[in-house]
């Protein structure tokens, strides 16, 4: 065909069919955006309040388990010589170094969203050989400051953003 | 070129013309009708058919105008919120730009002045608690149910009645509408309505409604809402900006709309442009 | 003519490739080197058009599926958290909902065109009934797809649709409950509309495919009519025709955003912003524009089963086109009285269109009948009339003499480009 002989040649490629081609590229980009950005949260998750918890009841040694955005929090009430335990702990033994003072307000209060950080499953609590969380899937074991000690997990369990907002009251989010 | 295909280009360039000029024009009929608007006031009573109102948010570069938001929210609150629901429309939405643009902090004062229904807490109950900005707009009445057995009738909840209600032009009238942008026929039925009430005596007596027959009484009068920022307080005004902030309320992503689409359609105006010089050398190698 | 392959691989990977699976070759010889008559004009492009179309109609409808919830008590809210929460949800709902619309247009521009120009007669009349089929499909589609935000026009729409069954005999009432699967539209009908809706356009989309391989075994017509006889009367499918159809489709997105962005719900009805009410039906009930010419013929029978069998008549007699003109001049370029009674035919269907969008009182009633009876006269006695009457113009020798000899000059304005 004689037509297609002129795709070769070098008229062809002139500025104005690079700049209608480039023209045309920016425009199905523009167009893909609102494509991928659907999929993320929308203003409702987003704007998800805060909860607010009554930590009065939870006995010393309890954990309640609550939900924050769609995820599992521990709320765990610490005896005395669990927190004299975990802040014994010499840093170099810890996969994820952190002290038990950087993760807590209050020493008995420990606040932690419950999902393993290897996989996304919910640890159980008061279990493992820290008597601190283990988690069921793969076996990753947390001291009771959800500091990461043995297992597959590489870090340890998050601390969400909480604060007392009094003495019987958190508020997480 | 053809006879043929000079006509079709004449003819597109046309059609294409028109609606670059209908965009120039209803850009700035917004200012024009201005004037006529307070003499359709005083008219109203005459004519019953609802007039065409200079909505600041009308045509292709139209905005909300922020104060009149904020003044229709107060009526919404005052004087609409005791009847009509509003469950669409989130606390939080009062916060966007785009809208009537409160502060955060005013949305959590305005949000706790509202009692939302909560829980099951641990003891299994339900309660109330102040709102928050994530909440919706909590309704006055349990179901539609409870909102007749009080009201004798069920008011229509708020938050897409602007879009719900329309004005029909009829021929050729709606085949203008399309060129010149009309989209506002709900607001002016609302603000017409609001205005309706024509006879003193009969307080469900409105000259708007379909059927003259009202179950609503008058809900606006003269100095009812105590406005703040010096805005005249009365009945025609309150009625303008309720509208207003409903016809936000309605399609609150309006502005970001009519932003977007002047620049695709300029976007699209060069790629065509651009094509057709490419399509016009192409083809001009080759009789056709 | 429907182009032998001609690819020949570059590389060694293409190589591999199409020696495995000859699909670049089938694109190549499909939308390269395809040739094309090269009289062809701008009524042409709505083909590519209408496939791009269909396109982003599926990919904005995955999208809006992706948050809507086919539930009666839910769905109408989350339409309206799609509209007002979701990130772009307002684009993408505005543009699936006057997409619908664009199609129609589409649609209508396409099959009056190829009644204009006698793109059903001999060879295409199986590539005619393939486009009548994608036409059905579509309407269908549409329809449920209208259902699906659960408003009141949604509601009643699919109320007095869904109803036009229960005037079969005998078995119309088991119809319509089976369709609704209940004793009236409720939850278990929006289901399997959404369920519908979701497969329809991907049944579509099949039978596009069928479509364009039935137009490219003869190829397509042109204005003249006259399939072409040598390589002088055509041009490749890439860049001519690329190029031509990418500038129309860009006029025409010009259009949709015209109504994407500045008039989105010009083309609805404000009564489908009230959630569905099972109790009070709307006072003036009226369908989607593009459904108002048979709703016109529905209404314009005085009886049940007479109304909807002419209301399936008007649309399936668009089937049998191809047998009821028999003229062997296929352009209305050259049949000066079928031109005529083209244009006639067309303004037949907008009086229908605009008398099914008032309500049915007076005058509009017998305005109704008549335009009706007009509808089916035109296929049913004019057509066949024509074809075996009609003293038709003397038709060029071939595409490139009309082209390029005096007469092309002389032609009005649909017949040449």
């Amino acid at each position: 065909m004689a037509a297609t002989t002129t795709l070769e040649e070098p008229t062809r490629r002139d500025f104005l069919y690079i700049a209608t081609a480039a023209v045309g590229i920016v425009g199905a980009g523009a167009a893909v955006w609102p494509l991928i950005s659907q999929m993320s949260p929308d203003a409702s998750t987003l704007a998800a309040g805060s909860v607010e918890v009554d930590i009065s009841g939870i006995a010393v040694g309890q954990i309640l388990t609550v939900k924050w955005r769609g995820k599992p929090i521990f709320v765990s009430h610490r005896t005395p010589e669990e927190i004299a335990a975990v802040r014994a702990v010499p840093m170099n033994e810890l996969k994820d170094p952190a002290t038990d003072q950087s993760r807590v307000e209050k020493p008995e209060w420990l606040v932690v969203i419950g999902i393993c950080t290897h996989l996304g499953c919910v640890p159980l609590g008061n279990e493992g050989p820290y008597h601190g969380f283990f988690c069921p899937c793969h076996g990753s074991v947390y001291d009771p400051s959800g500091r990461i000690r043995q297992g597959p997990a590489p870090a340890n369990l998050v601390v969400p953003p909480y604060k007392f907002v009094s003495d019987a009251k958190i508020s997480i989010g | 070129m053809t006879l043929a295909s000079k006509f079709a280009a004449g003819a597109g360039a046309a059609f294409f013309g028109a609606l670059a000029l209908t965009f120039a024009v209803s850009a700035t009929s917004v200012r024009a009708e201005d004037k006529p608007a307070a003499a359709g006031e005083a008219a109203a009573e005459a004519h019953p058919h609802p007039h065409r109102q200079p909505w600041s948010f009308a045509g292709p570069f139209g905005k909300f105008d922020r104060a009149q938001l904020q003044r229709g929210y107060q009526v919404y609150k005052e004087v609409c919120s005791a009847c009509h629901s509003m469950r669409l429309v989130a606390f939080r939405d009062l916060e966007e730009n785009s809208g009537p643009a409160f502060s955060e902090s005013q949305v959590k004062a305005l949000a706790a002045t509202f009692k939302v229904k909560d829980g099951p807490n641990e003891a299994g109950e339900m309660f109330e608690r102040p709102g928050r900005p994530s909440d919706a707009f909590p309704s006055p009445f349990p179901n539609p149910q409870a909102a007749r057995a009080a009201l004798g009738a069920i008011p229509p909840d708020m938050s897409v009645l602007a879009k719900a209600r329309d004005l029909h032009s009829g021929f050729p009238g709606f085949v203008i509408d399309a060129f010149t942008q009309y989209q506002e026929g709900g607001p002016d039925y609302i603000y017409a309505l609001l205005n309706g009430y024509t006879k003193p005596d009969d307080p469900n007596f409105n000259a708007i409604f379909p059927g003259q027959h009202i179950a609503m009484p008058p809900p606006l009068s003269d100095g009812l809402v105590d406005y703040t920022d010096g805005a005249p307080k009365t009945t025609p005004q309150y009625a303008k900006d309720v509208t207003a902030f409903l016809m936000w309320a309605a399609e609150p992503k309006l502005e970001a709309r009519k932003s977007l689409g002047f620049a695709v359609i300029i976007y699209l105006a060069v790629f065509a442009g651009l094509l057709y010089t490419i399509k016009k050398r192409l083809w001009a190698k080759v009789p056709h | 003519m429907s182009g032998e392959s001609t690819y020949v691989p570059k590389n060694a990977v293409a190589k591999w490739f199409e020696s495995r699976l000859p699909v670049l070759g089938l694109a190549h010889s499909s939308f390269v080197v395809f040739p094309n008559p090269r009289n062809l004009n701008y009524w042409w492009t709505f083909g590519g058009i209408l496939a791009f179309l269909l396109v982003s109609q599926i990919i904005t409808g995955v999208v809006l599926a992706m948050h809507y919830t086919p539930e009666s008590t839910l769905a109408f809210d989350s339409v309206e958290r799609i509209m007002r929460d979701v990130n772009f949800g307002w684009l993408m709902r505005y543009w699936h909902a006057n997409g619908a619309s664009m199609f129609f247009i589409g649609l209508y521009v396409h099959i009056l065109r190829g009644m204009y120009y006698g793109s059903y007669k001999a060879p295409r009349e199986v590539l005619w009934l393939l486009g009548f089929i994608i036409y059905l499909l579509s309407m269908a589609t549409a329809f449920m797809g209208y259902v699906l935000p659960w408003g009141q026009m949604s509601f009643w729409g699919a109320t007095v649709i869904t109803s036009l069954f229960s005037a079969i005999p005998v078995v119309g009432d088991a119809i319509t409950t089976w369709l609704w699967g209940g004793y009236s539209v409720d939850n278990a009908t929006l289901n399997r509309f959404f369920a519908l809706h979701y497969l329809l356009p991907f049944m579509i989309v099949g039978v596009v495919g069928l479509h364009i391989w039935a137009l490219h075994v003869p190829g397509s017509n042109n204005p003249i009519g006259i399939e072409p006889k040598s390589a002088k009367d055509t041009l490749p499918f890439h860049p001519y025709f690329t190029v031509k159809d990418g500038f129309a489709l860009t006029l025409f997105l010009i259009f949709y955003a015209w109504f994407v962005f500045y008039i989105p719900n010009y083309l609805g009805h404000a009564d489908n912003y009230i959630e569905a009410n099972p109790l009070v039906t709307p006072p003036h009930i009226v369908p989607e524009w593009y459904y108002l010419p048979f709703y016109a013929i529905l209404r314009s029978v005085p009886s049940k089963l007479g109304g909807f069998l002419a209301m399936f008549g008007a649309v399936l007699i668009v089937a049998v086109l191809p047998w009821l003109d028999s003229s062997k001049v296929k352009s209305a370029v050259y049949r000066p009285l079928f031109r005529i009674f083209f244009w006639i035919f067309v303004v037949d269907a907008v009086l229908l269109g605009y008398i099914g969008s008032q309500p049915p009182e007076g005058g509009a009633v017998i305005a109704g009948r008549l335009l009706t009876a007009y509808y089916f006269i035109h296929f049913l006695v004019i057509l066949p009339l024509l074809s075996r009457f009609e003293p038709t113009r003397p038709l060029p020798a071939s595409i490139s003499d009309a082209v390029l000899g005096d007469s092309a000059k002389a032609e009005p304005a649909l017949a040449s480009h």
